[in-house]
């Protein structure tokens, strides 16, 4: 069984449908997903801000991570909950959106910035935890982390543009690669 | 000024060089929209900072000062994105909006939001750090309740259309 089939099957299942059709479901799901973002890239911003050197720079670099990050979790567990509402809703729109397929690549990408970090960066940042400017592999850190979720947020926001959509042909040979399009026989 | 005028101010903007310049491009819509979005971001992220800490979470081994003078450059870039590319969204469809009950919403709420932010939770914020809890948690309800309500109608402008 192929994905795109599974996915299929996943679209009948019936609260699939009644998210889909729903009136206010799945206007108050993607809301919540939009207003977390706040919550969640917003403080990642801060952390970035801070790691960058260029905002609150008399606040050590931990007191970001140990008490602000767990605020961050858990608008990332929002961000997922209703994230996977949302694709359970559309399944098969969402794996052929070529936009939704860069967006995942980007979350790929951020989440190896974030092991990275936790990882490498941050084990020696008890050497560094009051500089005003943090070392360069931190603020190389931060960068890649602004620019992923920016990316992140951007392509999520085109996934409702259907500019490159596999119903609306023809597409570049590229993009029906792309975005994983199936073309039926020429009518 | 009636609604009549009010329309009529609408109608112009949308007419005008620059909504007709944003409405006629397929590309400039989602892309101002998607920095409205990037801008939505930092400001709601400094915004959460700070009521966060005024509810004794998030960066609470600081003074309230430090969090809130650390935010305030941040609010003014998000507030500055927010605003520029929330009026560039607003005139490519002006008489839509204008037809739109949520856009009101978010038009009557913002004012207040900002003010409260900069006037009052600032202010207090940065100048009587020593208030209790009680009034902290006051102070951080009304500003997250103001910016929910701006967010919320904000998203909603596009749904109930």
């Amino acid at each position: 069984m192929t994905v795109k089939a599974a996915l299929e099957w996943l679209a009948q299942t019936p609260w699939s449908i009644a998210l889909h059709e729903s009136q206010y479901m799945w206007p108050f799901t993607e809301s919540l997903h939009v207003l977390t973002l706040t919550l969640f890239v917003g403080s990642a911003i801060m952390l970035d801000l801070r790691l960058l050197g260029v905002g609150f720079r008399t606040v050590p670099v931990t007191e970001f991570t140990s008490r602000l990050l767990p605020w961050t979790r858990r608008g990332f567990a929002v961000m997922v909950t209703t994230g996977a509402m949302l694709f359970y809703a559309t399944p098969v729109g969402y794996y052929q959106s070529i936009f939704f397929r860069i967006k995942v690549i980007l979350l790929i990408a951020a989440g190896i910035n974030v092991f990275v970090f936790h990882t490498r960066t941050q084990r020696s940042v008890s050497a560094w935890d009051l500089d005003a400017t943090p070392p360069r592999a931190a603020r190389v850190a931060a960068v890649v982390s602004l620019v992923a979720w920016a990316g992140v947020v951007i392509s999520g926001r085109l996934i409702a543009y259907n500019w490159f959509s596999c119903d609306i042909q023809p597409q570049s040979d590229f993009i029906n690669w792309a975005a994983g399009c199936v073309l039926g026989p020429p009518k | 000024m009636t609604s009549e005028m009010l329309l009529q101010l609408f109608e112009r903007g949308e007419a005008s060089w620059l909504g007709q310049f944003i409405r006629m491009s397929l590309w400039l819509f989602p892309v101002i929209e998607t920095v409205h979005l990037l801008g939505l971001c930092m400001l709601g992220g400094a915004v959460l900072l700070v009521d966060l800490r005024l509810f004794g979470l998030g960066l609470r081994s600081q003074p309230l000062a430090v969090v809130a003078r650390g935010a305030q450059p941040w609010l003014y870039l998000g507030v500055g994105i927010m605003l520029t590319t929330g009026f560039l969204l607003a005139i490519s469809e002006a008489v839509k909006c204008f037809h739109n009950p949520s856009f009101w919403v978010k038009m009557i709420t913002l004012p207040f939001a900002l003010l409260f932010t900069f006037a009052v939770r600032q202010r207090l914020s940065i100048n009587r750090p020593s208030m209790g809890p009680w009034r902290r948690g006051l102070l951080a309800t009304v500003s997250l309740a103001l910016w929910f309500t701006v967010a919320m109608a904000g998203r909603w402008i596009g749904y109930s259309s």
